[in-house]
C-alpha cells in the first residue's frame, strides 16, 4: 500500500475492477486458501472427499444399494462390509455412499437453480429500482412468508416427491433469501464510480449488469451458495427423515435415520450412526469452507 | 411512533391477502385428487350426490370464488373442518398451537440463555483456545441435524437407560411439571441449530461494540471490565440481536414438525403430517395458514419493536 494514503483513499483513486486469477495449475483462491485458512482448507479437502466419493458411487461401492441378503443381517464392520450391513443384510457403505449421492446432488441442484435465479431477479431489481423494485419486492415478501420446511413437507407430499420435483421446489423456495441478498448488494454497486464510468461511456444496461455489475458481486453469489448448501442439505434430509424424500428403494441420508429403521437401530446403533455423521460432517465442511471463501473472495481483501 | 406503527401495520395488510391467496391456490391447485372425487369413487354416486358433497364443503364454483369464501370465513375464525374427523380445524389447532408455541419458546429460551454468555465469552477472549472451542462448537451445532440427535437419544436411552418417550401428553396447566419433564429434551435438541447460529452472531455482535469509542471512554474512566460488558457493551449488542430473537421464534415453531413426530407430541406440525397423508384439504390448508401468519407477525413485532429501541428507524420517514 501506498505511503501516506488510508485505504478509503486508495480505494476511491483505484476503484475494484473485476480481477482475473492469473496462470498456474493451481488456482489463486485455492493457494491462498491452502497458506492462510487451515480450518477452511481443511473443509474443502473434506468435500472434495465426500463429494469424488459420492460421485463415483456406481465404481467404489461393492454391492447394489438395495441388494438384500438375509443370510448377513446386522453384521459389524468387516473386510467385506467395511460400515456393517443392516437389518435387510444390505452393505452400509454402499447404501451410505448412494445416499450422499442423491443428497448432495438434490441439494446441489436446488441451489443452482436458486442462485441463478435469484441472481437474475436481484441484478434486474437493484439495478433498475423504481416501480419495478417496489412491485417486485413486495412479491418477494409475501414468498418469504411461507415457512419454508412446512410449504416443503407439504408440497412434497402433495406431489409426490423424485428427484426432479424436489429440485425444483426446494430451489423455488430458496430464491426469495437469495434475491434479497443480491438485491441489496446491488443497489450498493449501482452507485459505484466504475458503473458510472460505463454509463458515460453510453454502454447499455444489459453490458453494465453482465460485465460490470456481476463480477463485482460475484463473490456474495459464491460465498452464500455454499453456506445455503448446508442448509438445503440440512431440509434434505429432514424431509427424507420425514417420509417426504426420495420413495424407497433409493437410500437417502434422512430416510435411512427413521421409519422402520428406529426398531432395528437398537438392534444394530450403526445403522444410526453413518448418515447422521455424514450430514454433520458435510454441512460442517460447507460452513468453515464458506466462511474462510468468504474472507478470500472479498474484494476488500484482496492483498492484504 | 403511532404513524410508523400504523404504517407498518398498513403494509402487512397486503402481505396477508397476497399470503392467503397464494397459499390457497397453490394448495387447490397442486393436491393431485380431492377428496370429493375419492368419496364419489367410493360411494359410485352419480353426479348429484357428487354436486351436493361440493357444495357442502365449499367445493364447487371457480378458484376466485372459492378463495373468497374461504377468506370471509377464515376472518370470522372458521378455518373449515376435516373431511375424516368431522372436526373443526379451528377448534382442533385451539388444543395443538399451546403444545408446539411451548415447545418453541423453551427452546427459544434455551438458545439466548447459551447463546448469549458464549458468544460474549468468545468475543471478550477473541482468537484464545475458548473461542475457537465456541467458534468450532457453534458451527457443529448448527451442523448436525436435530432429527439424528434425537435418534440417537431414542436408540441409546433404550439401549443404556431402557428410557423411552411418554407416549401420554401432559398439559401444562394440569401437571406442570411432567409436561416440562416431558418436553425439556425436544426443547434442548430443538434449540441446539439456533445456539450455532446465535453464538456466532453474538460474537460479531460484541467484536463490533467493543471497537466503539464509548467502550473505548468506559474503561479510560477506570470502570469494571465487569460493568463495561454488562452495562456497555450488552445492551448495544442487543439491539441487532432482538431481530434474530424475534425471527427464530417461526422458524423454532415450525421446527417442531420434525419433533412432534418423534417424541410423540400432539401439536401443530404432528396434525398436518397426519392429515397430509390422507390430503385432508382443509386441515392441510389450515396449518400451513398459521405457520405462515405466526412469520409474518413475528416480522411485524420485530420491525415494531425496532422502532422503540432504535429512533434512527421511527423518525426516518
Amino acid at each position: 500500500m501506498a505511503v501516506g494514503k488510508s485505504a478509503q483513499e486508495q480505494a476511491l483513486l483505484f476503484p475494484v475492477a473485476p480481477q482475473r486469477h492469473s496462470g498456474g495449475v493451481i488456482p489463486g483462491w485455492l493457494r491462498i486458501l491452502a497458506s492462510r485458512k487451515p480450518l477452511g482448507f481443511s473443509g474443502f479437502v473434506i468435500l472434495v472427499i465426500i463429494g469424488g466419493a459420492a460421485a463415483l458411487a456406481p465404481v467404489l461401492a461393492q454391492y447394489p444399494y438395495a441388494e438384500t441378503d438375509f443370510g448377513s443381517r446386522f453384521l459389524l464392520p468387516s473386510r467385506d462390509h467395511p460400515l456393517g450391513t443392516d437389518n435387510l443384510g444390505r452393505d452400509l457403505f454402499s447404501r451410505l455412499l448412494y445416499g450422499s449421492r442423491i443428497s448432495l446432488g438434490i441439494s446441489f441442484g436446488a441451489v443452482i437453480l436458486a442462485k441463478v435465479a435469484a441472481t437474475v431477479i436481484g441484478i434486474i431489481s437493484g439495478y433498475y429500482g423504481g416501480w419495478l423494485d417496489k412491485i417486485g419486492q413486495r412479491f418477494i415478501d409475501i414468498w418469504l412468508s411461507l415457512p419454508t420446511l412446512i410449504i416443503l413437507i407439504t408440497l412434497m407430499g402433495a406431489i409426490g416427491a423424485n428427484v426432479f420435483s424436489m429440485i425444483v421446489v426446494i430451489g423455488l423456495a430458496n430464491i426469495p433469501g437469495s434475491s434479497r441478498l443480491i438485491r441489496s448488494v446491488v443497489v450498493g454497486v449501482r452507485e459505484e464510480p466504475y458503473v458510472e464510468a460505463a454509463r458515460s461511456m453510453g454502454a447499455r444496461n444489459s453490458r453494465i449488469m453482465l460485465l460490470h455489475v456481476l463480477p463485482n458481486i460475484a463473490h456474495i453469489i459464491i460465498y452464500s451458495a455454499t453456506v445455503t448448501l448446508g442448509g438445503v442439505i440440512l431440509i434434505v434430509a429432514s424431509l427424507g427423515f420425514l417420509g417426504y424424500g426420495v420413495p424407497a428403494p433409493h437410500p437417502d441420508l434422512g430416510a435411512m435415520l427413521s421409519g422402520d429403521g428406529l426398531t432395528y437401530m437398537r438392534r444394530m446403533p450403526l445403522m444410526a450412526v453413518w448418515p447422521g455423521l455424514t450430514i454433520t460432517l458435510v454441512v460442517f465442511a460447507f460452513n468453515i469452507f464458506g466462511d474462510a471463501l468468504r474472507d478470500i473472495l472479498d474484494p476488500r481483501m484482496r492483498g492484504v | 411512533m403511532q404513524r410508523y406503527i400504523a404504517q407498518r401495520l398498513l403494509l402487512t395488510i397486503p402481505t396477508l391477502l397476497g399470503l392467503t391467496a397464494l397459499l390457497f391456490v397453490l394448495l387447490s391447485v397442486v393436491l393431485p385428487v380431492d377428496v370429493i372425487d375419492i368419496a364419489v369413487a367410493e360411494s359410485g354416486s352419480g353426479s348429484a350426490a357428487e354436486q351436493a358433497l361440493r357444495e357442502q364443503y365449499g367445493f364447487d364454483g371457480p378458484l376466485v370464488v372459492r378463495y373468497v369464501k374461504w377468506l370471509g370465513a377464515v376472518v370470522s375464525g372458521d378455518l373449515g373442518e376435516s373431511f375424516f374427523t368431522g372436526r373443526s380445524v379451528t377448534e382442533e389447532l385451539r388444543g395443538r398451537v399451546p403444545v408446539s408455541v411451548e415447545l418453541g419458546i423453551g427452546a427459544l429460551i434455551i438458545t439466548v440463555l447459551c447463546a448469549i454468555p458464549i458468544g460474549m465469552v468468545s468475543a471478550a477472549k477473541q482468537d484464545s483456545a475458548a473461542d475457537y472451542l465456541a467458534r468450532g462448537g457453534a458451527i457443529l451445532f448448527y451442523a448436525v441435524p436435530g432429527f439424528w440427535v434425537a435418534t440417537l437419544v431414542l436408540v441409546f436411552g433404550s439401549l443404556w437407560f431402557n428410557w423411552a418417550p411418554a407416549t401420554k401428553y401432559q398439559q401444562l396447566w394440569e401437571d406442570p411439571r411432567a409436561n416440562v419433564a416431558q418436553l425439556v429434551l425436544p426443547m434442548l435438541i430443538l434449540g441446539l441449530q439456533p445456539i450455532g447460529t446465535m453464538v456466532r452472531l453474538v460474537r460479531t455482535q460484541v467484536l463490533e461494540v467493543l471497537r466503539q469509542d464509548y467502550v473505548r471512554t468506559a474503561r479510560a474512566k477506570g470502570l469494571s471490565s465487569q460493568n463495561v460488558y454488562f452495562r456497555h457493551v450488552l445492551r448495544n449488542t442487543m439491539i441487532p440481536l432482538v431481530t434474530v430473537i424475534g425471527l427464530q421464534l417461526p422458524r423454532l415453531v415450525a421446527g417442531t414438525v420434525i419433533f412432534e413426530t418423534i417424541f410423540v407430541l400432539p401439536g401443530v406440525g404432528r396434525y398436518l403430517l397426519d392429515s397430509l397423508q390422507r390430503l385432508d384439504f382443509y386441515v392441510v390448508l389450515g396449518t400451513n395458514l398459521f405457520f405462515a401468519v405466526l412469520l409474518v407477525v413475528a416480522n411485524l413485532v420485530v420491525d415494531i419493536s425496532y422502532g422503540f429501541i432504535d429512533p434512527r428507524i421511527r423518525l426516518a420517514k
